[in-house]
């Protein structure tokens, strides 16, 4: 057992020597006419020696690391919240107390850190939408993306072409995407699992070489500029008043002087809202027969079908809500950012989005804002390292798979069980 | 003939040449789909580590004096399968085997997240621009009037063609004659069953992860000459082209991965003939959906039986 254990490792480590040897051992050097190449220097050798060590002696002692690890106690959430007959009383004081902070809290720290919250609130936005489709559907999404482009397209050339303001255009946006979804699920939604995943992967790739091409229209890559800030019923947030004769602006109204941080705790508040709206609206159709069929769909579709679901109406149903989700958070971002480019709607943002459903807990609520907020958080405070930052990003992926596969906060569902 | 249909040919040939490289990295994600049924979705990685492999290569046996062409392309060729192999066998390690058994989307994303480390840590340590490789093989073939228009074949088109269809010639017989192809045959076509029998399972879906790896690593060899360039970021685009092959062809199936490639890559040399080509980016996957629609399990997929 031991000498296969010492050969189980030697072999890990020769494999982690091949392996680096790309990554670190070797670098093309381009500075020439001539593509060269360089060894590493003495120090990143020390780096692949240590490296190396670690993985031999890891393998070598796995037995002994498993059970240290086991030793720490793994908390469990749903341990540390009080009983469910305490928590049905509790519970609408608790959301009462917490929207009362969301509100005041802006007003107590810089603009800086309500700048982050605002994109914070679009992530949780786009990730309780992607969460009907995957987390309760059962729907694997790759292009969610392209929904969300959709919708800051849709607001940010209403607005340049027609003028239209932001509370109109909020709900023409979602719709647009809900439609755009409609579109696309109709005939894809008969396919398996897999062919699902690849279609919209494929869809949200091409919209946005559709955005980058389309000059006339979308001003390729360049994107849109300029656009329109949302409005408090006509006040606007900036120093001179744009919209014409009797427009006024929010600090003229209030006789308060001009201050740019009105605007940025305005926009947090919106998206405050927003969320509030998704989340109320998702919360009441998971209680809905439609819902219910949504996650019946997922546990075991030949039942559903032989119950008489409908299957098609269903998936069609969530994929349409979720995309339409997706609009509504695509249009506050548009109105936002002021600029957008297609630069904003690539594949990696699908990915991100989808890592904040599976890493929540696919289905969970809470766990999805939980895991939005430190998505979001976490790279700004890695911001020192903005180099590694996407490759700590993937290995966080990895690993995060690896312990905790159920996400931060796992599902609680309803269940009975018959004991035999 | 005339000009119209020369020109047609030229893109033909242009098409056969992306389409079997196409073909070469489409057979690992079959391969793989068929046996544990999930999409591998670091493989284009792979292939881009096999492109960059090769570069480096090709690099440090120029700067050692060595000229002579086939020796360089034969090292370079073996160093790239080498290596993008022990990457194909690391990534199931760490990112599928530990994960087996769980919900489908559990492995999925944990090889999104695999794709997203790999293309980051070759940036960091290769740099995130493009690399340039002056043209190895140059010169070709001509037809037709010089004076009208010439269909070329160059050189390296045919070298593509050449060790393609050694490669799959070698892989069929592999699949169909030896021992372990027996075995993956078996395991396609019931994992459990086949561990019962006394196979090593674990060892078989290594094996599928490895020669997928290395024939993607032929893959990026093929197209980092024929292309001259090579950046971090290729893996995405062509990892998904390939896999969109796998699927029109009927994923799972061999000889369906080697047709979808050269539908895949003809189809887009027509588009780019007649449209601006970047759209044939969105013509591939348009096809693809078309496809699906009317032919869920591809052009040679066997349909699926539902099992209740």
């Amino acid at each position: 057992m031991t000498t296969n254990k010492f050969y189980n490792a030697i072999f890990a480590a020769g494999i982690t020597l091949i392996l680096a040897c790309l990554m670190i051992g070797v670098k093309l050097d381009t500075s020439g006419t001539q593509l060269a190449v360089k060894g590493a220097t003495t120090a990143q050798w020390t780096w692949i020696g240590g490296g190396i060590a670690i993985v031999f002696l890891s393998q070598l002692f796995t037995n002994q690391i498993d059970a240290l690890f086991r030793m720490i106690p793994k908390p469990s959430i749903s341990t540390m919240l009080p009983e469910e007959k305490k928590m049905a009383t509790l519970k609408p004081w608790l959301i009462a107390g917490a929207i009362v902070i969301m509100v005041i809290w802006p007003f107590m720290v810089s603009r800086g850190s309500v700048d982050l919250a605002t994109l914070t609130l679009i992530y949780i936005m786009l990730g309780l939408g992607l969460n009907i489709v995957v987390g309760l559907a059962g729907l694997l999404d790759l292009g969610f993306v392209a929904f969300y482009a959709v919708g800051a397209y849709t607001y940010a050339l209403l607005s340049q072409y027609f003028g239209l303001s932001f509370w109109v255009c909020l709900p023409i946006s979602a719709g647009m995407a809900a439609l755009f979804g409609f579109i696309l699920g109709f005939p894809v939604l008969r396919l398996r699992g897999d062919y699902l995943a690849i279609v919209t992967l494929g869809f949200g790739e091409i919209i946005r070489i559709l955005l980058n091409n389309w000059t006339e229209v979308t001003g390729g890559p360049s994107g849109i500029s300029g656009i329109a800030k949302p409005t408090l019923f006509g006040l606007e947030f900036t120093r001179k008043a744009k919209g014409g004769e009797d427009a006024m602006t929010f600090h003229d109204y209030f006789n308060l002087d001009y201050s740019s941080s009105y605007k940025v705790i305005f926009l947090y508040l919106i998206a405050i809202l927003l969320v509030c709206i998704v989340i109320y609206v998702i919360n009441r159709l998971m209680r809905m027969p439609i819902g219910r069929a949504w996650e019946a769909l997922r546990e075991d579709e030949i039942a559903c079908r032989s119950l008489g679901l409908n299957r098609t109406a269903i998936k069609l149903s969530a994929f349409t809500l979720g995309a339409s989700t997706a609009g509504f958070a695509g249009a506050f971002f548009s109105a936002r950012q002021g600029f957008i480019s297609p630069e904003s709607f690539i594949f990696i943002e699908s990915a991100i989005i989808l890592a904040i459903v599976v890493l929540g807990g696919m289905g969970s609520q809470m766990g999805i804002i939980l895991a939005a907020i430190v998505m979001t958080i976490l790279p700004e405070l890695a911001r020192e390292f903005s180099e590694y930052r996407m490759l700590l990003f993937g290995l966080l992926m990895v690993l995060m798979m690896r312990w905790r596969p159920d996400g931060l906060i796992p599902t609680k569902r309803p269940q009975l069980e018959l004991k035999q | 003939m005339s000009e119209f249909s020369l020109y047609l040919l030229q893109q033909l040939i242009n098409g056969l040449t992306i389409g079997s490289t196409y073909a070469l990295i489409a057979i690992g994600y079959t391969m793989v789909y068929g046996i544990i049924g999930m999409i591998n979705f670091a493989h284009g990685e792979i292939y881009m580590i096999g492109s960059y492999i090769t570069f480096i290569v090709i690099a440090g046996l120029m700067s050692m004096g060595i000229v002579s062409l086939p020796i360089i392309l034969i090292i370079a060729l073996v160093v790239a399968m080498f290596m993008a192999s022990t990457y194909g066998w690391a990534v199931e390690r760490v990112a599928y085997r530990p994960l087996r058994g769980t919900n489908r989307l559990i492995p999925l994303i944990s090889a999104i997240g695999m794709s997203i480390f790999l293309q980051n840590a070759v940036g960091i340590s290769q740099g995130f621009r493009d690399v340039a490789l002056p043209p190895m093989v140059s010169g070709g073939w001509a037809f037709g009037n010089p004076a009208d228009f010439e269909v070329t074949v160059s050189y390296m088109q045919v070298i593509i063609f050449a060790v393609t269809f050694v490669t799959m010639t070698l892989l069929t017989l592999f699949i169909s004659k030896s021992r372990m192809g027996r075995a993956c045959r078996a395991c396609a076509e019931d994992l459990g069953m086949t561990n019962l029998l006394g196979i090593n399972t674990n060892k078989v879906i290594a094996l599928t992860f490895i020669i997928g790896a290395a024939l993607a690593a032929i893959a990026g060899l093929l197209l980092g000459l024929y292309y001259g360039v090579v950046n971090p970021f290729v893996g995405f685009i062509a990892g998904l082209k390939a896999f969109t092959a796998a699927v029109l062809g009927g994923i799972g199936s061999i000889p369906g991965a080697v047709l979808g490639g050269l539908i895949l890559g003809v189809t887009e040399a027509m588009t780019a003939a007649f449209f601006p080509s970047e759209y044939k980016d969105v013509v591939a996957f348009g096809l693809l959906i078309t496809i699906l629609l009317f032919r869920p399990s591809g052009l040679l997929g066997k349909p699926e039986i539902e099992k209740v």
